[in-house]
């Protein structure tokens, strides 16, 4: 029967790879943005099934929540990226570093 | 027995495109992937009896930060293959980290028990005969209206945000000024002449 360790382990396997998509993926943003929504998406796996297996409703309505928060952040992440193209042409996160405001 | 089968084959899935995004090469794929990982992590919650967060997956990453991303990056005029030329390089450390990050986590799940949880102890325990979109209606409608409320205040700066940094002001258009329409008065605005029998109408300092 499936427990709550195999939705634990399949949240820990899509965290994991989201963090890697972050590492191997360092030039191009918007993988990195989508790596990101991965992490999320473990997060929120996780707190589904704490919620299911306790019993207790509370998992779900947060959840709900962290989806809220991811959803703004991409909106933002996404909007910031837009300007950064068009004042660079170019969106390699290399060269963040020479914002200066 | 089908739930044994359906959690295996949604895990899979979930995974393996979960892998494709952030292993294919060109981003509008990584997107797609992300989709059909977002689908099926629904599925997940599906078998877990969550049926609104579920949905509310579908509907709000799918239907909107999905199609975000998407936009955008069809909307970008970007080079993609010059943006992996670190792929290989990075390879090693960020699969590294990965690795230790995965044994840590696998190892403290298995080390992971329930213990001396008090289940009475529940904040808001499962409702028996409620479906679960009403329960969750009942939960957040009364006890979490505050941060149900601080929720769409982050919802409404985001979108504030996200319109203030892409927006920007176009020459060569004509807006409509309401500002300058409604300070306009009469006596600006019309003209009385006397005009001479047989001559054209001369239109010079008319705003057409």
């Amino acid at each position: 029967m499936i427990g709550l360790a195999h939705y634990l382990v399949v949240s820990a396997i899509l965290f994991v790879l989201g963090v890697l998509g972050i590492f191997i993926n360092r030039k191009n943003v918007i993988v990195i943005l989508m790596a990101i929504e991965l992490i999320l998406l473990a997060v929120n796996i996780n707190l589904v099934a704490f919620s299911a297996f306790l019993g207790d409703l509370v998992g779900q309505v947060f959840s709900m929540f962290v989806l809220t928060v991811a959803a703004g952040e991409a909106a933002i992440g996404l909007a910031i990226l837009v300007i950064y193209f068009r004042a660079r042409g170019t969106i390699a996160v290399d060269d963040v570093n020479r914002m200066k405001g | 027995m089908i739930q044994v089968f359906a959690f295996y084959l949604f895990a899979t899935i979930v995974v393996a495109s979960a892998a494709m995004v952030i292993f294919a090469r060109n981003p509008v794929h990584s997107v797609l992937w992300l989709i059909l990982a977002f689908f099926n992590a629904a599925g997940l919650m599906v078998l877990l009896s969550a049926e609104f967060v579920a949905m509310l997956l579908v509907i709000v990453y799918v239907g909107a930060v999905a199609v975000l991303f998407l936009f955008v990056v069809m909307m970008l005029d970007i080079d993609f293959a010059q943006l992996r030329a670190g792929f290989v390089s990075y390879f090693p450390l960020g699969g590294a980290i990965a690795m230790v990050l995965l044994v840590e986590l696998i190892l403290g799940i298995g080390a992971w028990q329930a213990g001396s949880l008090n289940l009475a102890q529940r904040t808001a325990p499962l409702p028996e005969a409620t479906p679960n979109i009403e329960a969750i209606g009942q939960l957040l409608y009364t006890r979490y209206i505050f941060l149900f409320e601080a929720a769409g205040l982050i919802l409404l700066v985001a979108m504030i945000g996200a319109i203030v940094l892409t927006h920007r002001a176009r020459g060569g258009t004509r807006p409509q000024n309401i500002d300058k329409q409604n300070r306009r008065r009469p006596e600006e605005a019309v003209r009385n002449v006397n005009q001479p029998v047989g001559q054209g109408v001369d239109l010079g300092g008319v705003e057409l």
